[in-house]
């Protein structure tokens, strides 16, 4: 027997779908690290797990993996981790299998893999209580017999088997002695074999499987039903993002305007009042108060996903993503760039065919991230009317078309890229149709919780930053006395405005517009603060309590405005999505390309709308 | 139907929905290595058993197919690959 290890380090392993991310927030709470791995954008999530004997193990959450032999740079990360090769990973002391107690066969076979490597290796024996609903007994003593290491029932989003799982990890760690893992590869139909002889022999009742997934499957997957319930879903997605929004966006934008307030009585009249009043306050506060919409746009995304019902959606969508050179496993990274591109783009990583994930990476921007929506709302709120058509209100059903837009556009521009510059042959499709659960509301609340501090920390980074940049700008230099026009046509921001205006002239858009989408190159809702604080400059005295909304209607054309909407529908402003896009292919090329080409198609789309428009009204 | 069909192998993809039958062969020299293991990864082998549960819309592909425990979705090119038989009693 060795010396206890001070820190041990544990991991979670399994096959996706096994309720892996679900035990690893019931065990670690949410005192969780989200990082990445260096070089690659595979993310990292650690925990601190309380072991019974009070030592304190740090618990990974490695990606989901059907077996060691990878397919994706997400599976590869697994791979490497548990072999202790994964640079910036510490060597593992054991190893936790998370199975599915519901589909023992496949997943066993997965731990006689892992088994094969000599690590410390536990198995939590995981969704228990659905095995036990379905009528399935399984014999948990025999099944840790016959493997030969300790099984542990749990059912993670009840919280049950969590002790019982602790307790296991710190014997195990206890008896474990430093071994070094065994490398090469298993084969996978003998381990396949071996997992299904297993899984009968520790079976002692068989209920009826999936009774009601299968009743679920007969509407989601309908030939007609199922489109008709995805159209429903995604737009009462999108109806409810405007309209539950949007109360709390008022409490949001009251605390900013309260807070500009009191910055005005408590700060001398001058450039620092001016700094935190026109810069600070005026153009975060104009990003932040969208964070409501956000938030309500990720709870649906995460509930679509842990529910299972993503991956229907993807079944759904896979012949048509087909026409397109594309497969279904697509569907899930645009869908997920609904809410943010980067993210997206980091999900192409479990497409396997390296054509096919390229193509999707350069097509994801088009897919109307959450970004887009303060711009969305500003303009749609100014210009489009208050009124419903039928049921609907008119300025939901303009959003939506904005979103149906920005999907016709990524499924031509995604023809157009297959058949020239990622020209090649298609690949297949083929994926697990998880069985239905009901999403647990912690997982659902950690979920949006480190995704909201993520977008603050960015309001509070590159949207802070860019903002006072554009604040100062557009303050310096100060114009001489005898200077009738505005001040703003003096400073620096003028200056580059009118540099650039004759370059988006012919699509309709004005000075301010061009200047506000000079600083709109770091984040696209940079561009609605950056309107915010060119206009509240521009005023002869600034009225912060009127509002964006008022400013715009009185500046801009409708036609200027509907151009604006569809510059944004394929605007490639965004520095993140460039940066990220460059990590994921390895070089600026990929990069540049895509910002040469989604220009030149914002420049087209506003230019047909701004001139359409002009005519017709 | 089905039940009184003789017994004999056909693929995988002309099963019709609800019927349950038996991998009897896998066509791999018909994909890459990593996809024919993939699809031993998911739980196909010869002597599971599969049934077909249903078809996309939009001309039927692809399709989603219970293997053992597990429901998974392929594409009907990949399905031709599959011979399955079904036992004369099977109803």
């Amino acid at each position: 027997m060795n010396a206890p290890l001070a820190n041990p380090v544990v991991a979670l392993v399994g096959n996706p779908n096994a309720g892996k991310t679900s035990l690893f927030n019931a065990l670690t709470g949410s005192r969780q690290k989200v990082g990445n791995y260096p070089g690659v954008t595979v993310e990292r999530k650690a925990g601190r797990l309380a072991l019974p004997d009070g030592r304190i193990a740090e618990l990974i959450d490695l990606p989901g993996t059907y077996s060691l032999i990878p397919r994706s740079p997400d599976e590869k990360v697994t791979r490497d981790a548990v072999l202790g090769t994964l640079p910036g990973e510490k060597r593992l002391d054991a190893i936790v299998a998370v199975i599915d107690a519901t589909n023992l066969r496949n997943h066993l076979r997965f731990v006689l893999e892992l088994r094969r490597l000599g690590l410390p290796l536990l198995v939590a024996l995981n969704m228990v209580d659905l095995a036990e609903r379905d009528g399935t007994t399984i014999d948990v003593e025999r099944l840790s017999v016959i493997l030969g290491v300790p099984v542990v029932p749990t059912v993670a989003v009840r919280r049950r088997g969590l002790m019982e799982l602790g307790e296991a990890v710190a014997a195990t760690l206890r008896d474990a002695v430093t071994v070094s893992p065994l490398a090469g590869d298993a084969d996978i139909t003998l381990l396949q074999r071996e997992a299904r002889v297993i899984a009968n022999t520790v079976t002692l009742a068989q209920g009826a499987q999936r009774q009601w997934s299968a009743r679920l499957d007969a509407v989601a997957l309908h030939p007609l039903l199922g489109p008709l319930l995805l159209a429903g879903l995604l737009f009462g997605m999108f109806q409810g993002v405007f309209a539950w929004a949007e109360a709390p966006m008022n409490w949001l934008a009251a605390l900013v305007t309260a807070g500009q307030g009191l910055a005005t009585s408590a700060l001398p009249a001058g450039a620092l009042r001016s700094l935190i009043v026109d810069g600070v306050l005026g153009g975060v506060g104009a990003v932040v108060v969208f964070l409501p919409q956000i938030l309500i746009l990720f709870f649906f995304i995460l509930v679509l996903e842990q529910s299972g019902y993503m991956v229907r959606a993807a079944f759904l969508m896979d012949k048509l993503m087909a026409s397109v050179g594309l497969n279904g496993r697509a569907f899930i990274p645009l869908i997920s760039s609904f809410a943010c591109a980067i993210p997206g783009i980091m999900a192409t990583r479990t497409i396997d065919s390296p054509k096919d994930r390229l193509t999707t990476i350069l097509i994801a921007p088009l897919m109307t991230c959450s970004a887009r929506l303060p711009v969305y709302a500003v303009v749609i709120g100014a210009f489009i009317p208050a009124t419903r058509v039928g049921i609907f209100g008119l300025q939901g059903l303009v959003l939506f078309a904005l979103y149906i837009a920005g999907v016709v556009g990524a499924l031509v521009a995604a023809w157009a890229l297959r058949h020239t510059v990622t020209k090649g042959p298609s690949p297949t499709f083929l994926m697990e149709m998880p069985k239905y659960q009901w999403p647990a509301p912690r997982d659902i609340g950690i979920g949006m919780y480190q995704r909201a501090m993520a977008f603050v920390a960015r309001a509070g980074g590159i949207i802070l930053i860019s903002t006072i940049a554009l604040w100062a700008l557009a303050t310096w230099p100060k114009p001489p006395a005898n200077w009738d026009r505005p001040p703003l046509e003096y400073s620096f921001a003028g200056r580059i405005g009118l540099a650039l205006e004759p370059i988006f002239r012919p699509i309709g858009f004005n000075k301010e517009i061009a200047l506000a989408l000079v600083p709109g190159m770091a984040a696209r809702e940079v561009a609605v603060a950056a309107l915010g604080t060119v206009y509240s400059l521009q005023g002869t005295d600034a009225d912060h309590a009127e509002g964006l909304i008022e400013k715009l209607r009185g500046q801009w054309q409708l036609p200027t405005a509907l151009a604006f909407l569809a510059w944004f529908v394929f605007a490639p402003q965004c520095i993140s999505t460039l940066a990220v896009t460059r990590r994921e292919t390895g070089g600026w090329a990929w990069p540049a390309f895509m910002f040469a080409y989604l220009f030149a198609a914002a420049y087209v789309a506003a230019g047909v709308t701004y001139w359409t428009a002009k005519a017709l009204f | 139907m089905t039940g009184e069909r003789p017994p004999h192998a056909f693929l995988l993809e002309l099963l019709t929905p609800g019927a349950v039958a038996t991998i009897a062969a896998i066509d791999r020299g018909g994909i890459d290595p990593d996809t024919a293991r993939r699809l031993h990864e998911l739980g196909f082998d010869e002597g599971v058993d599969v049934e077909l549960l249903h078809r996309a819309p939009f001309g039927g592909d692809p399709l989603a197919v219970r293997v053992g425990n597990m429901v998974v979705a392929l594409r009907r090119s990949m399905a031709r690959l599959i011979e399955i038989e079904v036992p004369v009693a099977a109803k």
